[in-house]
């Protein structure tokens, strides 16, 4: 029922709303006074509330990237928690500005959904996770054949684990649930064998059952899900900013500036920092984009560079402790690479 | 008037056709009639400017795509490769089929509770008593809960299900049983039943018109229930028993072969039946309670018994009380019904959620489950009106 109303009101907003979803979002942020940022209900690594009720993850931060890029100030922004089904609907009403929350980007939702999506913060792929003590002998998703299936409804995940189970000739009972909670609570309840989404959430997932160490993640991983901030179309401006912002943060850690050093950096005597950090004399960088020009030193002084949100959240200083792999900066072996600042 | 008359002058007629009431009222419904055209074609054109302004691909093309999904319950042939349009049938037929399950089931509970809350013995009235007011004040959505993850989720692992009689399983994945494989030759079976109900409405009249001809009475029921089961058995012994059963057996996850009754339907159709029971129990009450005691008094002066006292006079006259609101009940129980989602039942309001996010259409998703709900809705209330007005009083 609730989704109904959610939806009929996000429906109502598309017939209605032409003011909140007009095309100059910047200015419409900058008059509000906070970025409203559409989030996961409770991702552990990317956005979930912590046990002060700020929300943490690096979804969550990135938002706070581009509200310090926009305020000078990381702190002003305001969460909405969407489940996948609303999400879209959210963004395309004006209801967020931004939709930060593990979406997979997809040709059909750049195009027939009306997104434009920025980038791709966090490269993920598909897996599996099955309880290794009431299952035991399971060591491949091949060995799945007449599993039930917990996922989580209006994914790619849902797809995908359809083409998957048709492609490798495998029967399987699907239990679909609308909420992250809802999958995960009827897992842990032995409802389904198997608990599948993107691997990151399988093991953001694992923390929160109630015997984590009796689960396994299999090794398939059987999709791509590049993962990412979207805005709405027309509004090339806004778009703009918010990719640039993502690509700031990833300049930010290939040229070493950190949270910690940013302030000593702007003295730094390397051309290219400089530029970056809008020191350089007659600089116009920061303004072009409609921000100012120590937009970057804003955006690092707030969240970090994107090495720092990694790790901070999702990597070695997280309970997570997922590897860079191919989050790394390309110099490292990772597919994270962004145009030059100039 | 007299004085606008008399200095309109000539225009004299067409100020009295102003105040004619007959003529001002067809004005105002013209004119009312115009501004809801005019404000729905706003929103129309508004939308459909908002949606190409974001550039939203719109339009009702979109059902007739691969929905690449899959249902973990269906009444009809569904995979993934069946269009959005099918998916959507599924949920539909999906949440009619909890509704009639649920509304027979509540009209049986609650007719039993309804008449328990009116018996002599103390006992049976405390049971009901608690009953309804136990359901009757609990949100619909936690009797879901209540049965899905406190009763069902708490039977036994798949390792361990219950054994009952005739090879069915319980456990907390579901009930399981065995599905019956028909042969060759089995289509005399349902022949033969549906002469069993032809037979069996022959009877019914005739013994009636004997009845009242002579005052001779027939045992109606007792012969129905023979013909109806003995007629399609006699068909399976004559046809040589062409039926097989597939047992659940147990494999590496699950129980496999046979039918199941998943946790999230049975627990969605037992919290709508008990839920909606405790209603329908205080309406039956009611009923009962509105006919008069007169009534009954009368009737056992005629020296009618008292189960043919209930039966003839009683029932009948409750039954004109109970059938308005009971409808609406109904129509409560099939629009709770959407309240599946929480537990993962694929009702309508499931699939076409997944639909909607899949392809990004909201507004034409919305409308489809409005239409859809509301034709159900429309159509569980003719029923009900049609057969409100067949029980009517009729006045001689």
């Amino acid at each position: 029922m609730k989704t109904i109303i959610k939806a009929a009101l996000g429906t109502a907003l598309l017939a209605l709303g032409a003011s909140a979803a007009s095309a100059d979002t910047l200015s419409d942020v900058k008059a509000k006074g906070f970025l409203q940022c559409g989030v996961n209900t409770g991702l552990a690594g990317f956005s979930a509330p912590d046990d002060k009720g700020e929300w943490t993850g690096i979804d969550a931060d990135f938002c706070r990237a581009v509200a310090a890029a926009v305020f000078g100030d990381a702190t002003k922004v305001r969460f909405s928690p969407l489940s996948a089904k609303e999400r879209f609907t959210a963004l395309q009403s004006g209801e967020v500005d931004i939709l930060s929350r593990n979406t997979t980007w997809t040709v059909n939702r750049d195009t027939a959904l009306g997104l434009n999506f920025v980038g791709v913060t966090y490269y993920d792929g598909q897996g599996f996770m099955l309880n290794s003590k009431k299952i035991p002998g399971v060591n491949s998703a091949l060995q799945l054949s007449g599993a039930s299936v917990c996922v989580q409804s209006g994914t790619t995940t849902e797809l995908n684990l359809a083409d998957y189970f048709k492609a490798n000739k495998m029967e399987y009972n699907p239990v679909v649930f609308e909420k992250v909670e809802e999958a995960n609570a009827a897992y842990d309840a032995g409802r389904c064998d198997v608990y599948t989404t993107d691997q990151s959430g399988l093991y953001g997932t694992r923390l929160t059952l109630s015997n984590p160490d009796d689960h396994i993640v299999l090794p398939e991983i059987i999709s791509k899900e590049p993962l990412g901030p979207a805005v709405r179309q027309g509004d090339d401006k806004w778009y703009h900013i918010v990719k640039w912002v993502y690509f700031a943060q990833l300049t930010a850690e290939e040229l070493g500036i950190t949270q910690a050093n940013v302030e000593e950096m702007k003295n730094s005597e390397n051309p290219e920092i400089r530029r970056v950090l809008g020191t350089e004399a007659d600089t116009k960088i920061g303004t072009d984009l409609g921000l100012t020009n120590d937009w970057v030193v804003n955006i690092v002084k707030g969240v970090g560079n994107y090495g720092e949100m990694f790790e901070r959240n999702v990597g070695s200083g997280s309970a997570l402790k997922i590897a860079r792999g191919l989050n790394g900066l390309w110099t490292k072996g990772g597919l994270q690479y962004a145009p030059p600042i100039r | 008037m007299a004085t606008q008359d008399l200095r309109m002058g000539a225009a004299a007629p067409r100020v009295a056709l102003l105040y004619n009431p007959r003529f001002r009222s067809i004005i105002t419904q013209v004119v009312v009639a115009l501004a809801l055209i005019a404000l729905i074609a706003w929103f129309v054109d508004n939308t459909i400017t908002n949606l190409r302004r974001a550039n939203i691909a719109s339009g009702f093309g979109f059902l007739y795509s691969r929905a690449g999904f899959d249902i973990s319950f269906s009444l009809i042939p569904y995979t993934n490769d069946s269009t959005y349009l099918r998916a959507i049938a599924v949920g539909t037929l999906n949440t009619i089929l909890v509704a009639v399950m649920g509304i027979v089931t509540a009209t049986i509970i609650g007719f039993i509770v309804g008449v328990g809350r009116l018996s002599r013995n103390w006992l049976i009235r405390a049971i009901s008593t608690v009953y309804v007011e136990t359901f009757r004040n609990i949100p619909p959505l936690l009797v879901i809960f209540f049965w899905y993850f406190g009763v069902i989720s708490a039977l036994p692992t798949v390792r361990d299900s219950i054994a009952l009689p005739f090879g069915s399983f319980l456990n907390s994945r579901g009930f399981f049983f065995p599905k019956v494989i028909w042969g060759e030759g089995a289509w005399l079976i349902p022949v033969a039943f549906i002469v069993a109900i032809a037979l069996v409405l022959f009877v019914r009249s005739r013994a009636k018109a004997r009845q009242e001809a002579t005052g001779q009475r027939f045992p109606v029921v007792w012969t129905s229930i023979a013909l109806l089961i003995g007629l399609p058995l006699l068909a399976f012994f004559v046809s040589g028993m062409p039926a097989t059963l597939d047992f659940p057996k147990k494999s590496v996850f699950n129980l496999t072969g046979g039918m199941t009754l998943a946790p999230e339907l049975l627990s969605l159709y037992l919290a709508l039946s008990f839920y909606t029971a405790s209603f329908i129990a205080e309406i039956v009450r009611a009923g009962i309670r509105g006919v008069s005691k007169g009534q009954t008094e009368a009737a056992y002066a005629l020296g009618l018994r008292p189960r043919s006292a209930l039966n003839l006079v009683v029932v009948p006259q409750a039954m004109r009380i109970a059938i308005p609101p009971l409808a609406s009940q109904y129509l409560n129980l099939t629009k709770n019904s959407s309240l599946a989602i929480a537990i993962g039942f694929p009702d309508l309001v499931a699939i076409g959620g997944t639909t909607l996010n899949q392809t990004g259409q909201s507004v034409e998703v919305v409308v489809l489950w409005l239409v859809i709900y509301l034709a159900i809705s429309l159509v569980t209330s003719a029923f009900m009106n049609w057969f409100n007005a067949r029980v009517a009083l009729v006045e001689r």
